[in-house]
């Protein structure tokens, strides 16, 4: 049975997260400590060799994006924390943040010294004020001890929009506008924030840092799965007996989160489904239960691990049910600047409330198919792009469940 | 209560600082007056359509009034299957209003809202931002009598 391996975790539940002391005690700051007496190229070599992909969904090698960064003489550059964690089903990164806060500002200082940066923004939801408060008390902590040296960090709160969660919309969101995506290019790595290179990364990526500084690329490149080595901090929802959180090692299998440390399905009911990475990302049946969770291998079932919520379904559940709802979850959230997603997102919503409805067509189900790789092609952004997911797996393994609404 | 113009002056030299001085004219008056646009317009350099349409874009903001206390229910996929409408039924009933409405003594007002980030204790509600876990029918009234 698989076994949780905490490295991002690894302070949770032994320091006192508004104790920058216990942090210190625990070894903390001696990455950043070590970065800086390391030559820049070297150190963001070091941090690409780990492999280590971004944690927020779209799985980018972080050391290659820092580097973007890294080439440009600008007068100005920014370090940003996505902690936006709207994807529904999530919160490891508020536990992240309410129990070692000063690991994802050491990460977000070894950042800022690698590119040449003296200025971080964390961008919070926001649904967590508390969070924000937690962060706020911790950041003075740090500049009390100065640890963080010339490198500033400033908290800001996101207002509730899942789109902002995008990494130029919310660079779009800390400059004081609507939360809409730019066009790429350019990236935000080469033109981000007030127009200067910004690397974003998610709470997770950032928290990976100091360890992988300590013990360096070597050892972390031979955790878990090859392709995407390290570990994920996953969060169980649904119908799993262990509704909780904990962090795994890539290679684990899907079977070996639900069956192993999520104890199975509630009262041995059996499994129907399990749809991993968010509210956006695919749904898996039962025959696909023995794929590795690791990011390559899930593309290769088209479902997503994106941020790692785990949100399993019995046999009791309505999978049209489930999706009528997360079709009006994008409805929602779409901003709108883009016609396929604007529009797309309204009438997928509304096919599959008919069918769910029992006033569906037979052709509304073609016409989803249609529609979705529209969508998953010509929307602006990774919102209209990744929202038919949900849709068109439910269609490849569960069209029996949609057939009997139409009748 | 302090007056808008000064909440949001103390903003005014923070980069995209208008909405930080959103979330913190909410924190005062639990919604964003409509003037209030107007003045955070002047002070950040943008049109008051501009400044409206900031305000808009969120479903944290609401310009004009509504309750004091905001009850949130999320119906995100988690807390929809672990039984948010029941819980959405029970507050109804017990307020005598319906969602998106404000209780006739300004007191309550309801609205839906996608994920919080509590999800393991499904269905989550939050009031003014505190989240309350696993709720049921059966709890509700307990919850409200906290606010009564
Ligand atoms: C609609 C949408 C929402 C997103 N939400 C988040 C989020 O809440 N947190 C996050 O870290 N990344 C989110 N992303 C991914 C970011 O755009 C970006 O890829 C990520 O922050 C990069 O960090 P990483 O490389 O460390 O993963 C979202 C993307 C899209 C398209
Ligand atoms: S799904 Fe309801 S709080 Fe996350």
């Amino acid at each position: 049975m698989a076994e949780e391996m905490r490295i991002v975790l690894r302070n949770v539940g032994k320091i006192d997260p508004l104790k920058i002391e216990d942090y210190i005690n625990a070894g903390g700051y001696k990455s950043l400590e070590k970065a800086r007496g390391m030559d820049r190229g070297e150190l963001i070599e070091e941090v690409k060799k780990s492999n280590l992909r971004g944690r927020g969904g779209a799985g980018f090698n972080c050391g290659m994006k820092w580097s973007f960064s890294y080439k440009l003489e600008t007068d100005q550059k920014y370090v940003v924390c996505n902690a936006d964690e709207g994807e529904p089903g999530t919160y490891k990164d508020r536990i992240i943040m309410m129990n070692d806060p000063q690991s994802l500002f050491e990460g977000m200082a070894i950042c800022g010294y690698a590119i040449g940066s003296n200025k971080g923004y964390i961008y919070c939801r926001g649904e967590y004020p508390y969070v924000v408060e937690h962060l706020n008390k911790a950041i003075a902590q740090a500049k009390d001890k100065g640890v963080l040296g010339d490198f500033d960090i400033e908290v800001r709160m996101g207002a509730g929009a899942y789109v902002c969660g995008e990494e130029s919309a919310l660079i779009e969101s800390i400059e004081g506008h609507r939360g809409e995506p730019r066009f790429k290019p350019p990236f935000p790595g080469v033109e981000g924030l007030w127009g200067k290179p910004t690397i974003v990364n998610n709470v997770e990526t950032f928290a990976n840092i100091p360890v992988i500084l300590e013990k360096g690329a070597e050892w972390f490149k031979n955790i878990g799965a090859a392709s995407y080595p390290g570990t994920k901090v996953l969060t169980l929802t649904g119908d799993v007996v262990n509704r909780t959180y904990f962090e795994v090692p890539t290679n684990v299998t899907i079977r070996d989160v639900v069956f192993g440390l999520g104890g199975g399905i509630v009262d041995n009911k059996k499994f129907k489904a399990v749809q991993i990475g968010g509210t956006s990302g695919g749904f898996i049946p039962e025959e696909l239960l023995d794929t590795q969770i690791d990011f390559d291998s899930m593309s290769k079932i088209g479902a997503a691990l994106g941020t790692g919520a785990v949100f399993v379904m019995d046999e009791t559940r309505d999978i049209v049910d489930i999706v009528t709802r997360i079709t009006k979850f994008f409805e929602h959230e779409s901003c709108g600047k883009c016609n396929p997603c604007r529009e797309g997102t309204k009438r997928m919503h509304e096919m599959v409330e008919r069918i769910n409805n029992g006033t569906g067509r037979v052709a509304d189900m073609d016409l989803l198919e249609n529609l979705g790789g529209v969508m998953s092609v010509a929307c602006l952004c990774g919102l209209g792009q990744a929202a038919p997911a949900p849709v068109l797996t439910t269609l490849k393994h569960f069209k029996n469940e949609f057939n009997a609404k139409l009748n | 209560m302090s007056d808008y113009t000064t909440i949001i002056d103390s903003y005014k030299d923070k980069p995209g600082g208008i909405i930080e001085a959103y979330h913190a004219l909410q924190k005062e008056y639990n919604y964003i007056p409509e003037d209030a646009i107007t003045a955070a317009a002047e002070a950040f350099g943008m049109s008051p359509a501009q400044a409206y349409g900031v305000a808009t874009f969120y479903s944290y903001f609401k310009v004009g009034p509504r309750g004091r206390y905001i009850i949130r229910i999320c119906e995100s996929a988690p807390c929809h299957v672990a039984g948010a409408e029941e819980v959405v039924s029970a507050l109804e009933s017990e307020l005598g209003i319906k969602m998106g409405e404000t209780t006739a003594d300004g007191k309550f007002t309801l609205e839906f809202t996608e994920c919080v980030g509590q999800c393991q204790a499904t269905p989550i509600i939050t009031i003014n931002s505190k989240p309350y876990e696993d709720m049921s029918a059966e709890k509700i009234p307990a919850v409200l009598a906290e606010y009564k």
